[in-house]
């Protein structure tokens, strides 16, 4: 027994170096004073420096930033009114509208890139941001349908009834019980919409016009052609601090969601999480 | 008053199947009516189409002399408690129960009143900022209830509002049931399949069966003069015989010879003359088993019976017995007898297994069915079946209870 857990640990701690060790090669390496993430030459922060005085790299991070807002917000918008619109109308064509949806789920990056660009193309339409904003969309769509979908798929249509039936009109009905349950699906697809967006580089190689670079992209030459390579280090531990930043604050956003806590005497109620079912 | 809710000629079709078959009956005011049948009948389709979630294809629904057939949901004044409650799972009690009040845009002040004046009445005052989701299934029920009562409908709709409660919670809500519509005194439009509930909360009863009303009437009268062998054979427990009218006694009773089994005496309210042939029903608990033949004939109004015990079930309060009377067991009239025991038991002589007893019933306890269907047989269980499952069925009331069988081996 006492052998088999030592032989399990020892898994375990492989597979977190094997994960790891990059990273933390990565944030060491922006201290580095070397070049070219060579062997250790000694304290810096000349790279991060550099960084901040690096004007093109704050502009493709506003593009990403621009693209991503533009395209959540349109997606949620798109995808939330196509999964209504699947679930509520059934028939044989829905089963095509839903694989329609679904084909941007599996199909690879690639070919949605050469597919938009060539379809750019052809309309006419000059590469831009708008255009990687339009292909960001197309794809985002379907990640929030789906989340939508599977929120809608457990649905209680009684729900609806009920609030019909207490005087409520449809309009009235959709926004005081559908879309707060909904909501959180709705807020899942939007953050998946966002974060494929903002590291989106396949298809938005293809489909970025010239000076409508987006973070990766901007990365991904800065690799090929910088001179300043430990600054692509600087920004990766930047970006990290700010994500896990957001992880800690999205868990602590939760804690004070707590069901158990008792809201305000008439004041609105929070949507929960595990609204929408009522088992039959 | 007496046509303040009328369904007139409604019938609803979903694709070839007919729902719902040109029903009409009107409800009173402040009325416990019931839609009372097994699943499938029609009785959901009828109460939904008078809340608005569906269209009749034909007939007109009149609530308070207005025609509300095509009306939206949200403009009736009519509201429903749905059968699994149906509150909104992201609201508070509170919020659930003012839902309909806000939306209608009353003052503060009057929302908080009467709010508060539900909670008290459903008795779950202190509660009301729980989530659905923090209470139990009574309480979801009761703030159901009171979700819909808040709004002062014209007819508060309830569909199958117990069914997905225990037996112990099912028997305490219907009391509170009967006391909200006691205190409220609105219409209350019930839809059951549950016979026992319909008959303790009804003022009257719509029994429909295969989308048609076999017959609206008080629960009594629905038990004790039932017109189908549906009715009859739905409501509590019965025992059919087929026979033919031989003569008529006089004015109110004839005699109807029924094959392998004898002449039966039956009070003739319908007056049906010598020759026809008739069906009739005699309820378990109006039969008597005893050693000795009955010395009191009652003037020839008696029916008198030599018969053998096949299966009995003790239930302390009273025994059911399946006798039967024929050629052999496997050719004759098996018939279920309930035994209420208003005499202590034990300084009597039991009547045991496969015992010669005699079997008797008062003509005017029988009666006969204006229409009858053999599949209607198939609701009542076989004695076997039941014998085996008796033990589970512990409900005291004989209207209710158990089983019984007509022409068993026929």
């Amino acid at each position: 027994m006492k052998r088999m857990e030592r032989r399990s640990r020892g898994v375990f701690w492989t597979i977190l170096l094997f994960f790891y060790v990059p990273i933390v090669v990565l944030i060491v390496n922006s201290f580095n004073k070397d070049r070219y993430c060579g062997p250790w030459r000694g304290f810096t922060f000349k790279w991060y420096d550099r960084l901040f005085n690096d004007h093109e790299i704050w502009q493709a991070l506003g593009n990403t930033i621009q693209v991503a807002v533009g395209a959540t917000v349109a997606s949620v918008v798109l995808g939330t009114l196509a999964a209504l619109a699947i679930s509520k109308y059934k028939g044989k064509i829905q089963g095509a509208h839903y694989g329609l949806l679904y084909t941007h789920l599996v199909l690879p990056d690639i070919l949605m890139g050469i597919s938009l660009l060539l379809f750019f193309i052809s309309l006419g339409l000059e590469l831009s941001l708008f255009t990687v904003f339009l292909a960001h969309t197309t794809f985002c769509v379907s990640y929030v349908a789906m989340a939508v979908l599977g929120r809608l798929e457990d649905f209680d249509g009684a729900l609806l009834e009920a609030s019909r039936d207490l005087g409520a009109n449809p309009w009235q009905t959709f926004w005081k019980v559908q879309f707060p349950l909904l909501l959180p699906g709705i807020a899942a697809g939007g953050m998946l919409a966002f974060t494929l967006s903002i590291d989106d580089f396949v298809i938005t190689f293809f489909v970025n016009g010239a000076g409508a670079e987006t973070l990766p992209v901007k990365i991904y030459g800065m690799i090929k052609r910088s001179p300043n390579l430990p600054e692509i280090n600087a920004l990766s531990t930047l970006m990290m601090i700010v994500t896990l930043l957001a992880v800690v604050a999205s868990r602590m956003m939760q804690r004070s969601r707590n069901p158990a806590a008792k809201p305000a005497a008439g004041a609105p109620a929070l949507p929960e999480g595990q609204g929408g079912r009522v088992r039959r | 008053m007496d046509d303040f809710l009328v369904f007139k000629g409604v019938t609803k079709r979903f694709g070839a199947m007919t729902a719902v078959d040109d029903v009409t009956f009107n409800v009173k005011r402040g009325e416990f009516f019931s839609l009372l049948g097994p699943s499938g009948c029609g009785k959901t389709t009828l109460l939904r189409m008078l809340a608005g979630f569906e269209r009749p294809d034909a007939g007109r629904i009149f609530l308070d002399g207005k025609d509300v057939t095509a009306m939206p949901p949200d403009k009736r004044r009519v509201n429903t408690v749905f059968q699994n409650y149906a509150l909104f799972p992201h609201l508070t009690l509170w919020d659930n129960i003012a839902f309909g009040l806000r939306l209608q845009r009353r003052p503060k002040d009057e929302i908080e009143e009467r709010v508060r004046r539900m909670l008290r009445l459903i008795q779950m005052e202190g509660q009301e900022w729980k989530k659905p989701t923090q209470i139990s299934g009574g309480q979801k029920q009761r703030v159901a209830i009171a979700r819909a009562l808040v709004l002062e409908p014209q007819v508060l709709l309830l569909d199958e509002p117990l069914a997905a409660l225990d037996l112990k919670l099912r028997q305490h809500m219907q009391i509170e049931l009967d006391r909200i519509h006691d205190q409220v005194g609105i219409t209350f439009l019930y839809v059951t399949h549950d016979q026992g509930e319909a008959m303790s909360l009804s003022d009257r009863i719509a029994v429909m069966n295969r989308g048609k009303v076999e017959q609206i009437d008080k629960p009594a009268a629905l038990y004790e003069a039932p017109r189908s062998s549906f009715v009859a054979a739905f409501i509590g427990d019965t025992n059919f015989f087929e026979g033919t009218v031989s003569e008529l006694v006089d004015d109110n009773y004839c005699r109807v010879s029924v094959e392998d089994f004898g002449d039966i005496v039956c009070f003739n309210d319908k007056h049906i003359k010598a020759g026809a042939k008739v069906y009739l029903s005699v309820r378990p608990e109006k039969m008597h088993l005893t050693h000795e033949k009955p010395a009191d004939l009652h003037g020839g109004k008696l029916n008198v019976y030599a018969a053998t015990v096949d299966q009995k079930i003790y239930q302390g309060a009273w025994t059911r017995f399946w006798v039967w009377r024929g050629a052999s067991k496997d050719d004759c009239w098996e018939l279920s007898v309930l035994q209420v025991h208003n005499r202590y038991l034990l300084d009597q002589q039991e009547i045991g297994w496969d015992e010669k007893v005699w079997l008797s019933w008062h003509a005017d306890d029988g009666f006969m069915l204006e229409s009858y269907a053999e599949q209607d047989e198939e609701m009542l269980p076989h004695p076997t079946e039941e014998a085996s499952d008796a033990s589970v069925a512990p409900d005291p009331a004989p209207a209710a209870a158990g089983a019984a069988d007509g022409e068993a081996a026929k």
